[in-house]
């Protein structure tokens, strides 16, 4: 029983009739790292992990596990495990039969596993008790042991889930494959059990690959983030990299709520830009830029804050969204028509109060702001 | 005018909301039973002015009525044969027609052909495939040494010939129910299961198909023994009921309708209803708690 083992996936490529959804994907896991695949729906960071589990044939490329290949091997032989989306549980199984086949597909030979036939083979009996007492101790880690006689029809949402959890933990597998396993859960569950997952995790220190298209999971659970787009990686990165330095404009957009907002620039002449209405040019040196990104948190607007912005231009609130811990203030900026922009201030500082109509002043610090060249790439 | 509280205006527009299917229901089952039941105790013959009631004297007679046990018997035998066999033979074709992709709308047709056309129209066509003399099937089990039968009036293979044609009837609407019940399990299971262990076809088809088919199954195992407790066409239209290849329905239209005796056939018909309800609520009941209902 080896945990901790690395996942490498090199130049994978996988079409579907004439629709290419990997195109030469490459990446390597650590041993032991949680590593989460976000992006829009149809990126193919499903079919990525589906080929990672044998169970789609990829058209080329390879995948290894702990270092050899396991291309020619089928998904059983992989040692990977697999939580799936609606957690395809064995509806006619009782949640100990669900946790306990992949152990007696395993443990027990074709004629044990056969229906009397079984009892004649003297050891079956002894199989079937420890198998048991694994099934019994899974259970009690992951708090199931009085569902053991339930259907899943019998069960809530989370108790599935977990259920899904323990069917997959049952052989140690090395590799841990997730499929939006929380997406099918109430907001509340699914926060309580981002915790759980993390903790569990930790208790494994196996492989995680965890498949979302929602960029707060990956951010709260990774290890390290790898945000895909039709088919490619964009950027791999811990959730700090990929908040503070997106490479492209894409992940900037899919990393953070609320949305990063984005600035069209125009140049004036050579590298020298200018912010709205204000009076400080931004002088990039020469390079070009076409657009100017800045997370809610870094436009300010706060009075005793603006003075340390180096840009200023004036603005107005259209509306504000108070969390209660944070307020969300809705601006337009005078000079970028028909846009509304989001600053984000914590509750602590409203002793400004900020109302809606009120017009103000909006800026930011040169270096909060991202720049991004024509083909949406980031610029040093 | 009189203020009708809300309750009483409630069931009032109930009751006259569930007049349609109540008044249906009246008129094509519960007084045409009350009728039969009724009927079982007179002398009643179609024709007759005067209904005289002869109490129990028909069901003595029934019982003592040597057409009716073999029709009884015959109908038993058929049932019998037709209903595990057109089940498994149903659900092995329907395992095959499912694994096609291409070709499978072409085997769905072919299969359920059978069920589509109308049996006394191709009576006509087994009668000439079953012929003693002509028929194709005799013509072959000449080639390979046997002698010719006559399946349509041989005694002992009266009742096989009528099922097999009941077979051939009945496993193309087993086979497209069985397909439904197969397109209906989730494809996540079998790669669950993939990922689980379960790889070779035998384990495939025990650990997940076959249980996930329960509730198909159930079903399919209620409507064929239906069906195959009601033969009657093949036996009216290929055998007229000659050489004791009575059954059940055909004994129950001899009695009524060739020699109307209406009260007699009432009995018949108490009893044939008596067995469909009974069989197919002991299968229902008895079999709801194994099968699993997603």
């Amino acid at each position: 029983m080896s945990f901790q083992q690395s996942l490498n996936i090199n130049s994978l490529v996988k079409s579907f009739g004439d629709v290419q959804v990997l195109n030469k994907v490459s990446l390597d896991v650590h041993p032991g790292e949680f590593i989460s695949l976000v992006g829009p729906s149809g990126c193919g960071k499903s079919t990525l992990l589906r080929v990672i589990a044998g169970l789609e044939k990829q058209d080329s490329g390879s995948v290894s596990i702990g270092g050899s290949s396991v291309d020619e091997l089928m998904p059983k032989e992989r040692d990977v495990a697999m939580v799936f989306q609606n957690y395809a549980l064995y509806p006619h199984m009782t949640v100990q039969q669900n946790i306990s086949l992949p152990l007696e597909m395993t443990r027990l030979s074709w004629l044990q596993r056969l229906f009397l036939v079984g009892n004649f083979f003297t050891n079956t009996k002894q199989i079937k008790g420890d198998i048991l007492k694994d099934v019994l101790k899974i259970c009690k880690s992951l708090q199931l042991e009085n569902l053991l006689h339930r259907k899943p029809a019998e069960l809530s949402g989370g108790q599935r889930q977990r259920v899904a959890l323990a069917r997959a933990m049952i052989r140690n597998p090395t590799v841990f494959l997730m499929d939006e396993p929380l997406s099918n859960l109430d907001a509340k569950l699914r926060i309580h059990l981002r915790n759980e997952l993390v903790e569990l995790h930790k208790r494994l220190k196996a492989t995680f690959v965890y498949v979302t298209h929602d960029q707060s999971e990956a951010m709260t659970m990774s290890d390290r983030i790898a945000v895909m787009d039709s088919g490619n990686i964009l950027q791999i990165g811990t959730p700090n990299d990929l908040y503070t330095k997106p490479n492209s404009l894409k992940v900037a957009q899919f990393i953070g709520t609320p949305q990063i907002n984005l600035f069209e620039l125009i140049e004036t002449q050579n590298g020298i830009y200018f912010w709205g209405n204000a009076t400080t040019p931004i002088n990039l040196h020469n390079k070009l830029a076409t657009a100017l990104a800045l997370r809610p948190e870094h436009l300010v607007i706060e009075t005793h804050r603006l003075s340390e912005c180096d840009i200023h231009s004036s603005a107005d609130i259209v509306r504000i969204e108070d969390h209660g811990s944070e307020l969300l203030i809705h601006l337009t900026i005078d000079g970028f028509t028909n846009k509304i922009f989001v600053s984000r201030i914590p509750c602590s500082s409203q002793h400004v109060a900020f109302k809606q109509g009120d017009r103000i002043d909006a800026g930011f610090k040169l270096e909060t702001a991202l720049f991004f060249d024509s083909q949406g790439f980031l610029l040093d | 005018m009189r203020k009708i509280s809300l309750s009483a205006r409630q069931s009032i527009s109930g009751f006259l909301l569930s007049m349609p299917s109540v008044i249906l229901l009246l008129a094509l089952y519960v007084i045409p039973m009350i009728c039969l039941f009724l009927l079982a105790f007179t002398d009643y013959e179609m024709g007759n002015v005067v209904i005289k009631w002869i109490g129990l004297t028909n069901f003595n007679q029934v019982l003592r009525d040597p057409v009716f046990k073999r029709s009884l018997l015959n109908t038993l035998i058929y049932v019998a044969l037709v209903v595990p066999i057109s089940i498994l033979g149903g659900l092995f074709i329907a395992l095959l027609v499912h694994a096609r992709t291409k070709t499978r709308s072409f085997y769905e047709v072919i299969y359920f052909l059978p069920v589509t056309s109308t049996l006394i129209a191709m009576a006509t066509v087994w009668q000439f495939l079953l012929h003693p003399k002509l028929g194709p099937i005799n013509s072959i089990l000449k080639l390979v040494g046997i002698p010719a039968q006559n399946f349509l009036g041989d005694p002992t293979l009266m009742i096989a010939t009528l099922a097999a044609i009941g077979v051939w009837q009945l496993i193309g609407f087993n086979m497209i129910l069985f397909l439904t019940g197969l397109s209906s399990i989730p494809k996540e299971i079998y790669e669950a299961a993939a990922i689980d262990g379960v790889t070779n076809s035998i384990d495939k088809f025990l650990k997940i198909t076959l249980p996930m088919l329960g509730p198909t199954t159930l079903f399919v195992l209620v409507t064929s023994s239906i069906t195959g407790f009601k033969v009657f066409d093949t036996v009216a239209v290929l055998t007229q009921g000659r050489n004791q290849s009575e059954v059940l329905l055909y004994d129950i239209y001899l009695e009524g309708f060739t020699y109307a005796k209406m009260g007699y056939a009432s009995v018949l018909t108490l009893i044939f209803l008596l067995i469909i309800v009974g069989l197919s609520s002991w299968q229902a009941l008895h079999m709801d708690k194994k099968v699993h209902y997603v």
